[in-house]
């Protein structure tokens, strides 16, 4: 511990209240999963987490939230580079509103959604003559979870945009670069990290997602049911056994994307400082 | 105010930063702690600040024994190295703020505040500047504003943390002599912290050498300049001409060549550095078994009365490059010794000063 | 980490570069219009329209309908639960925001790093798992339920589980944004502050706080609107009690699964409301903090 604990006053007090609020809301109670999940035997919680119906609910949710992230990375890249480097009208009010998935309420969102997508809605009656289902199926889940992703894909990657140094940009050109070529070998690697970090963080709030895609899912068991359903479906049969191995499986998963992404954003801050 | 610095050794994890530092240091001087970074000069600085803690040892301010008082109680002014401006304040407020937190009792009186921080800025001579904010000044500006900050306190010892390591070289040459004048007008006993050697040779009354958590020597400019006490010393200190060889009687001898030296004290063969100031060493015109280094003139740098001759030594290569030597000659022996580029020369010392090569031993 | 994508930090730009002015970054005009056509669409399809449906749904069956649903007792019962949540929520998160960051920011100990991440975790777990653990903690089966029970004290299905889970997921957004500035900063105000005789509260209300205000507004912010929008969490240990224990967003999935879909637009329209409310002064602290990074810049 430093000496300069004595010029700045309040280490102890700060440091102890911020143990003990973080080890009564989060720490002390996340454990309770584990220790829960513990007093199950093997066979119990395997017959739980690796039943069909629960099997189905991670390839929907890791397929759908891998796909999200994509199509996320795909425009949200496009999006934030319109942002930072072009002019157009209105574009204050588009860099605002990026958050909007953010700050919508998950549940909100979710209906609102659903009435676009339903057969009947502003965007479903336009699919449904082309044999496009979107609304209480599989793709539902996606569209949710596309909404749900977009913001973080932006906020990673338009910060690393703007703070590129238009020098490389311009010193390729003068070496005789085409653009594209400037594009793909300057540019692009230089966001790779930004991108990808991006996509982690995305793909991480949409595994866990669970208000928006509800109401547009149609939680057809086998079809349309994403693993944070399958929770609260065991604790709405007083399941709790079953709930918590579910819950222990899910947290696990949180905790090595949590990893991911520390690693991704340290590469991220790395790549970042060399280039400066 | 004195201080008394009493084997202060502190260590951060497992670098070393000081090592068992001894001081004493007069009231009313203008004090420099030189070095390179790393030496510790700093650590030392915030100790006596009370910003760091020592492992061990003891401070005196005026004979007291300070090391368990806070830093609030020991009435020091501290200027940071990037000056430390409260940047949400005006310059008025960022100089008033330490009347401003006092205990109610010890307050003084709004007016007598103003009047306060009204003089102090007219001392630093920025009495125009006092609602701008400190991102509106230049570094000079901001310098003078944290010096003013530092004073309106009353403080009794003063500490400057690289006053002006962040500044361009004219800025930095009229502050020195500006910081010279105000110590003069104010005599306050004052700590600066450098790695200028420049810096603390022209504004010192004491030059505190320091060198890997030690104190390498202690004194005036004047000694510190004309006795360097050390090997690091004397590199560390002005232009200096280094021969690296082993004692041979009355004579270093350095590689092929020999200079004489006037020293009784060091063993035969015990390997040696030699140090003589450009102005200390001569060059004579090359002949075969004559003493001193030999070299080659490389260029020769006239202006005015003194020239600079610089060579390359004729020994084989260190460190993957050529040593290379300073000498000063003035023009009557310039034109006498009728150099040319690459003509090969001897040099000798008129004082040379040895200590044992740690670097070979 | 996931759950706020952006800090305050990574959303000032204060550099001004006129890209389509240089020529080595000027796309083409085909590029640019292919981007710009491709990626504004993307954006009014998912994120415009869907926020405009909330509004034409609401008023769908006129003023009236829209009044009455937001004036409905159970309506309101659930406002005002919205609103006591957040209000313990949030000031809670506040002072555990700034009590981190000042032993982070400010001083060295081991493991600080670990902190960090832990402070980080509620963002990564799913809002339905962080529904369960305090179901796990306090429901009639849980470690505390017999005891709970015994004193004839109501936690899961009751307002103290819905404030406990909204206090869960939004408990990192003051701390996150706080510690890398308070970091970036370094600690050498405050000492100028404690050496010029500042006791130690003094420091913090005229040094700490006035250097981070807008971070901490900015964490605020982000804090209050996910704790007024919680929906995953405060369903597991809600128990849907009609004017009891229905938060806004539960109140619109009632209505919403009984087919009253006017009602339940009505009342996500005032949710929408807070969003916009949100995004806007987001937008007007990001105005103001890149002023001052502006300034500061060159500091």
């Amino acid at each position: 511990m430093s000496s300069a604990n004595r010029v700045l006053p309040g280490f102890g007090l700060s440091l102890g209240f911020t143990l003990a609020y973080l080890s009564l809301i989060v720490l002390i109670p996340l454990s309770a999963v584990f220790f829960k999940t513990a007093t199950m035997d093997f066979d119990r919680f395997w017959s739980v987490v690796a039943s069909d119906r629960v099997v189905a609910t991670y390839k929907l949710s890791f397929g759908m939230s891998l796909l999200a992230a994509t199509i996320n990375v795909i425009f949200g890249l496009m999006l934030a580079w319109a942002i930072v480097r072009y002019s157009f009208p209105g574009k204050k009010i588009v860099d605002a509103l990026v958050d909007l998935p953010f700050a919508l309420p998950t549940a909100v969102a979710g209906i609102s959604l659903t009435a676009l997508y339903a057969p009947n809605g502003w965007l479903g009656q336009l699919l449904e003559p082309l044999g496009i289902k979107i609304a209480f199926g599989p793709w539902g889940v996606l569209v949710a979870l596309v909404f749900i992703g977009l913001p973080f894909v932006v906020r990673t990657v338009q910060p690393i945009i703007e703070d590129f140094d238009v020098g490389f940009e311009e010193a390729a050109a003068s070496l005789g670069a085409t653009r594209w070529q400037t594009v793909r070998r300057v540019v692009f690697p230089a966001l790779l990290p930004a991108l990808l970090t991006g996509f982690a963080l995305a793909f991480a709030r949409a595994v866990g997602e669970y208000g928006s895609v509800i109401f547009i899912a149609g939680n057809i068991p086998y079809v349309s049911e994403i693993t944070p359903l399958m929770i609260i479906t065991r604790l709405e049969e007083f399941d709790y056994e079953g709930a918590t191995a579910i819950a222990s499986v899910m947290l696990i998963v949180s905790f090595i994307l949590l990893l991911i992404i520390n690693l991704l954003q340290g590469w991220t801050a790395r790549s970042t400082r060399r280039s400066v | 105010m004195s201080i008394d610095i009493d084997h202060i050794t502190k260590s951060f994890g497992t670098f070393r930063a000081l090592d068992d530092v001894s001081l004493n240091l007069p009231r009313g001087e203008l004090v420099a702690l030189l070095g390179p970074s790393g030496c510790g000069k700093t650590t030392l600085l915030r100790i006596i600040a009370g910003l760091e803690i020592a492992d061990s040892g003891r401070i005196l301010l005026d004979g007291q024994d300070a090391t368990e008082k806070h830093v609030r109680e020991r009435q020091v002014g501290f200027v940071f190295q990037h000056y430390a401006l409260f940047r949400h304040m005006s310059v008025f407020e960022n100089v008033a703020f330490g009347l401003r937190v006092k205990p109610r009792k010890e307050r003084p009186a709004e007016a007598d505040i103003r009047r306060r921080v009204n003089e102090l800025l007219d001392l630093v001579q920025l009495g125009w500047l006092k609602d701008r904010f400190p991102s509106q000044l230049s570094g000079g500006q901001r310098q003078r504003i944290a010096l003013a900050r530092a004073l309106a306190v009353e403080p009794q010892v003063l500490l400057l943390d690289e006053p002006f390591g962040a500044l361009d070289a004219k800025v930095r040459k009229e502050l020195r002599r500006w910081l010279r004048r105000l110590h003069d007008e104010l005599h306050i006993s004052s700590i600066f912290v450098t790695h200028d050697q420049e810096e603390a040779l022209e504004v010192a009354d004491r030059i505190v050498l320091m060198h890997k958590g030690r104190i390498e020597q202690i004194g005036s400019p004047q000694q510190i300049y004309e006795e360097p006490a050390t090997s690091f010393a004397y590199s560390f200190i002005g232009n200096v001409n280094a021969f690296r060889g082993k004692v041979e009687g009355s004579f270093v001898r350095v590689g092929s060549d020999l200079l004489a030296h006037a020293r009784t004290d060091l063993a035969e063969g015990e390997p040696v550095v030699a140090y003589a100031r450009p102005h200390d060493t001569e060059i004579v015109p090359d002949a075969p078994e004559a003493s001193g280094v030999a070299a080659r003139v490389n260029r020769v740098l006239s202006n005015g009365g003194i020239s600079r001759v610089e060579l390359i030594a004729n020994g084989p290569e260190r460190g993957g490059a050529k040593d290379y030597f300073e000498v000063e000659v003035g023009s009557d022996d310039l034109a006498r010794l009728g150099l040319a580029n690459g003509q090969r020369v001897r040099l000798r010392s008129r004082r040379l000063s040895l200590f044992r090569d740690q670097a070979s031993g | 980490m996931a759950g706020a994508a952006a800090s305050l930090a990574g959303r000032l730009s204060v550099s001004t570069t006129h890209f389509e002015d240089r020529l080595a970054t000027r796309d083409s005009s085909l590029v640019k219009a292919l981007i710009l056509g491709i990626s504004l669409t993307f954006f009014a399809l998912f994120i415009v329209l869907p926020l405009i449906l909330v509004f034409v749904e609401a008023f769908r069956k006129g003023w009236e309908t829209y009044i009455a649903s937001l004036t409905d007792p159970d309506a309101i019962s659930a406002i005002k639960l919205t609103l006591l949540a957040a209000a313990i929520a949030v000031p809670l998160n506040l002072i555990f925001g700034i009590s981190a960051a000042w032993a982070i920011a400010r001083f060295e100990f081991r493991g600080k790093q670990f902190l960090i991440t832990l402070i980080d975790l509620p963002f990564s777990v799913s809002p339905v798992v962080a529904g369960l653990i305090y179901v796990l903690l306090f429901g009639a089966h849980g470690w505390f339920g017999s005891w709970l029970q015994a004193n004839d004290i109501k936690i899961i299905f009751a307002v103290p589980g819905i404030v406990l889970a909204t206090i869960f997921v939004t408990f990192p957004f003051v701390a996150r944004e706080l510690i890398p500035l308070m970091q970036s900063q370094g600690r050498e105000e405050e000492e100028a502050a404690i050496i010029l005789g500042a006791s130690g509260l003094q420091t913090f209300w005229r040094v700490t706080l006035p250097n981070v205000k807008w971070a901490l507004l900015y964490g605020v912010i982000l804090c209050n609107a996910r704790a007024m929008g919680e929906f995953g969490a405060v369903s597991v240990v809600s128990g849907h009690i009609r004017g009891e224990t229905n938060t806004m967003p539960l109140h619109v999935e009632i209505l919403y699964n009984e087919y009253q879909f006017a009602a339940a637009f009505a009342v996500a329209s005032l949710l929408a409301l807070l969003a916009l409310v949100t995004l806007i002064l987001k937008t007007y602290v990001e105005w103001q903090a890149e002023r001052n990074a502006a300034v500061e810049n060159d500091q």
